[in-house]
């Protein structure tokens, strides 16, 4: 079976990265974020490939890939909705968002919604406290959620 | 020249719309990079920024011109690196943010200022993965300044050349933590690293390293261009300059404000965010982020001086404070910032890897009404085992902050969790 590779694409962002650090290692979590950036999610057979691009071995940037909450080694929906479940939102009822939505959406923490649009992860402290709570749709924050979280996150009206 | 009691958010304007190059330059924006790069030698810009007072607004508090100072030889050329400490994941803390989204220009040009003062020619910016705003406003930046000369080759025709390199993180707390974050930054699982050697000696790829916090490396160009008497007298107190204090909770009106330091407590809390919100009562504050101690209402009239606050049993932090009110569980709260800590704990050494979710397995017990009186004993004796000189970084000791003050505080919350079940 052919091996399967990266995109060309993606091997020309990632070879960009290099260019900025001494050792190409110090790319590793740029370029897992690229592959994530082109396929939302990192597969096994992308982890290897991208390891082989930057002259680590599997394990080691395997090692990098499931130490941080953003690099998604299973499959998500096109938009990952983050509710903050840190101290202030937990206190102005973030917990409450990251349910609404789950229940709304038929998902557990981390599943993907049946049409693959929606994938619900709870988050540490996104830095906005003074509008808790808070939530990241895709890139974009949104403050002072209310309890009509449904429409507002996901834009329903 | 007009100066300002608010240097680091002169030019943040109520509807938020950002400074672009031209709004920075035309409130002396790069003029306090100018004075450094063509008046002053990089040992004298050490000195200016010791004599001012300034010292880390990350949380720790060390002295700003002094750590520069301990970078060995600057005189000899040398690979050497500035990293700006750009990952704010404390939770209850959103200043840094501000200032990367409102006004980028104002970080990097302290952070022109500090790699000249250290004579680095490479510096990173270390942002945190979810700062998605604050990424394409620094980018942007970062190429006007390239463009204007700023950064680059030979910059404003010295022989001082510097490049920045936007950094952006993929999430975990520990990232913040300077030896962890000299991991991150290399491609490495992000553990902390043993000390010594000191990052100021051997940091980044095995060179001499400086991490300065972002409202650290804002305050520097105001040094350079408004001068050392000025800077001091913004402080009230003890300690020199301003600072972005915040308060999120029930409070009336949440938010961020910038004020001299030494201001009290009490002022913060019941001008600036109103006081309680209707029908809640305080109970209790963290100062400074999730991994400072508990303060109580009697502590109002403290300073936010680092001294003044470390005297009182707790810490400056960040100085953005998370307010506790009289219809919050304490110890539900305290579950929730362990649970926080357990989760970004890097499993890197045994007190904190194991420690941490055995705190968080006896919280969940105590509150389901399945605690004895024994186990805050148990918790109190965590606190002494997680604590400073038992591991590797500072991430175990801080998460100890607010549980020990609690079962110190409100040690009748936890108690009426157990005499509840004892007695039925």
């Amino acid at each position: 079976m052919d091996k399967p590779t990266l995109s060309l694409e993606e091997i020309a962002e990632i070879n960009a990265e290099i260019g900025h650090y001494p050792d190409k290692a110090g790319v590793a979590i740029e370029a897992l974020k690229i592959v994530q950036k082109h396929r939302r999610w990192v597969s096994d057979e992308c982890l290897v490939a991208a390891a082989e691009l930057l002259d680590i071995s599997p394990a080691q940037l395997e090692a990098v890939a499931t130490f941080y909450n953003l690099i998604y080694r299973q499959p998500v929906g096109k938009t990952v909705i983050h509710y903050c479940n840190s101290v202030t939102c937990w206190m102005l009822g973030g917990e409450r968002v990251g349910e609404r939505l789950c229940r709304h959406l038929n998902v557990g923490l981390g599943e993907m919604s049946k049409d693959g649009e929606y994938t619900v992860l709870p988050i540490v402290c996104l830095g906005a406290c003074d509008h808790a709570p808070v939530a990241m749709v895709g890139d974009e924050l949104k403050l002072d959620i209310s309890e009509d979280a449904v429409n507002e996150l996901l834009g329903k009206r | 020249m007009e100066q300002t009691n608010k240097p680091l958010t002169k030019n943040i304007r109520p509807d938020r719309a950002f400074a672009t190059l031209a709004d920075y330059e035309s409130t002396g924006g790069y003029q306090g990079l100018r004075k450094a790069i063509t008046e002053l030698q990089p040992k004298d810009v050490q000195q200016w920024v010791k004599d001012a007072g300034l010292r880390g607004r990350g949380g720790a508090g060390f002295g700003t011109g002094l750590k520069w100072s301990m970078v060995p030889d600057i005189d000899t050329p040398q690979t050497r690196y500035l990293i700006a400490n750009a990952d704010e994941m404390e939770p209850g803390t959103f200043k840094d943010r501000l200032l990367m989204e409102q006004d980028p220009h104002q970080l990097i040009e302290g952070m022109i200022i500090a790699a000249y003062a250290i004579q680095a020619n490479i510096a990173y910016i270390f942002l945190r993965g979810e700062y998605h705003l604050a990424r394409q406003r620094l980018d942007n930046a970062l190429q006007e300044a390239r463009s204007k000369g700023f950064l680059g080759e030979h910059i404003l025709g010295s022989g001082f050349s510097l490049e920045i390199v936007l950094h952006t993180s993929a999430g975990r707390y520990i990232c913040g933590e300077e030896t962890a974050l000299i991991n991150a930054l290399e491609g490495k699982r992000a553990t902390p690293r043993a000390k010594p050697p000191f990052p100021l000696v051997s940091g980044l790829w095995g060179r001499p390293t400086v991490i300065n916090n972002v409202e650290t490396l804002c305050n520097v160009p105001h040094i350079l261009h408004y001068g050392i008497e000025w800077y001091q007298g913004l402080g009230r107190g003890v300690d020199k300059g301003t600072k972005l204090f915040g308060a999120s909770g029930r409070v009336k009106y949440p938010g961020l404000w910038e004020l001299p330091l030494g201001i009290p407590i009490r002022e913060i809390i019941e001008n600036y965010a109103g006081g309680m919100k209707d029908g809640y009562k305080l109970r209790g504050f963290l100062p400074g982020g999730a991994s400072t101690d508990f303060l109580l209402p009697e502590h109002l009239d403290v300073v936010m001086d680092y001294e003044a606050v470390a005297k009182a049993g707790s810490r400056m932090g960040t100085g953005t404070m998370i307010v506790l009110d009289d219809k919050t569980c304490p110890v539900q709260m305290v579950l929730n910032l362990e649970q926080f800590f357990a989760q970004e704990s890097c499993g890197w050494c045994t007190p904190c890897r194991d420690g941490l979710p055995w705190t968080v397995t006896l919280l969940k017990d105590i509150i389901a009404g399945k605690g004895r009186s024994e186990d805050l004993d148990t918790l109190a004796g965590l606190t002494r085992m997680l604590g400073p000189g038992n591991t590797f970084c500072a991430l175990a000791p801080g998460a100890m902050e607010p549980l020990q003050s609690a079962l110190k505080y409100f040690r009748e919350d936890f108690e009426r969790y157990i005499t509840v079940k004892e007695s039925a």
